[in-house]
């Protein structure tokens, strides 16, 4: 009974960190693209939003 | 779970990040602009004639201003995601997560991705002198990372020892210090500095806050939508 109960909650907390994951390495993915990489065209078309948002720009 | 997150995710971030490029073009943007003025050479701090604190700017720019508005959206959503996989794990250790709790997760997210950050780079105008961007940049993640654990060990710690250890994360990259220029060439008058970084901190603030209690909403309300799903 105590292992089937510990199995459950393994499992389910399995299956909330893998998705809370893949949702983190997205997320500072997203963040990475749109505030940091510093490549021209897409420095060009953020620049306003860097400054506004307090990131780093040039 | 994963679309339960992605999709809340979403809503939460494209709605806040919508409202925040709202308030970013309205507040922070003539900000920039004037500063760019200074920046440019079409206006001289000192040494010139004194110029008007209230110069003719140009207005809405659909190219320029409808990016901004796209990336705020986006950065926004990256926010969203972040905040959304924290709360998933929250919600799992027994914290209650809804719209109203979600303020109180905005402020958080706030202090950590704007306020600790901004402590010490304040959000920059164009046109300041500043250090190597890749420099700042990787005190930037650092600090951020370290603040939103200082944040969650707050929340979640539930002793001295880990509140403790939240105030020494806090303090330290200020401590440390961030990447400095050698010397101050800014041509930008400080009243525009001043104000532009008062203006992102305050947009910001209102963001994130707002982002916060979407966030929480729309994870109870795609929560209940799976549930029902599993009972039909």
């Amino acid at each position: 009974m105590t292992t089937l109960t510990q199995n459950h909650a393994q499992t389910r907390g399995t299956a909330r960190f893998l998705p809370a994951l893949f949702a983190v390495i997205l997320g500072l993915g997203v963040i990475a693209l749109t505030g940091h990489v510093q490549a021209a065209a897409l420095h060009d078309a953020a620049h306003d939003v860097r400054h506004a948002t307090g990131f780093p720009c040039h | 779970m994963y679309s339960r997150i992605l999709i809340s995710a979403i809503f939460a971030g494209a709605a806040a990040g919508l409202v925040a490029g709202i308030l970013q073009l309205i507040f922070v943007q003539p900000v920039l602009l004037h500063a760019e003025l200074y920046e440019s050479g079409e206006l001289v701090h000192f040494g010139g004639i004194a110029n008007s604190a209230d110069p003719a700017l140009p207005g809405f720019d659909v190219m320029r201003d409808g990016l901004s508005l796209i990336f705020t959206m986006l950065i926004y959503t990256g926010y969203a995601l972040l905040m959304i996989a924290m709360m998933n794990i929250a919600e799992e250790r027994g914290a209650q997560i809804d719209g109203r709790w979600g303020i109180i997760w905005g402020v958080a997210g706030f202090v950590a991705f704007h306020l600790a950050p901004g402590f010490t780079l304040a959000p920059e105008v164009p046109g300041v002198a500043a250090a190597d961007v890749t420099a700042r940049q990787i005190w930037w993640f650092a600090t951020v990372i370290s603040a939103a654990i200082a944040m969650w060990l707050l929340a979640f710690g539930g002793n001295w020892v880990m509140w403790g250890a939240a105030a020494v994360l806090l303090m330290a990259p200020h401590l440390i210090g961030a990447p400095e220029p050698d010397s101050f060439t800014g041509p930008v008058p400080t009243e525009i500095g001043a104000l532009f970084a008062a203006r992102a901190l305050g947009v910001g603030l209102a963001a994130w806050v707002l982002l916060g209690c979407f966030a929480g909403f729309f994870w109870q309300r795609e929560g209940r939508h799976a549930d029902a799903a599993a009972r039909a």
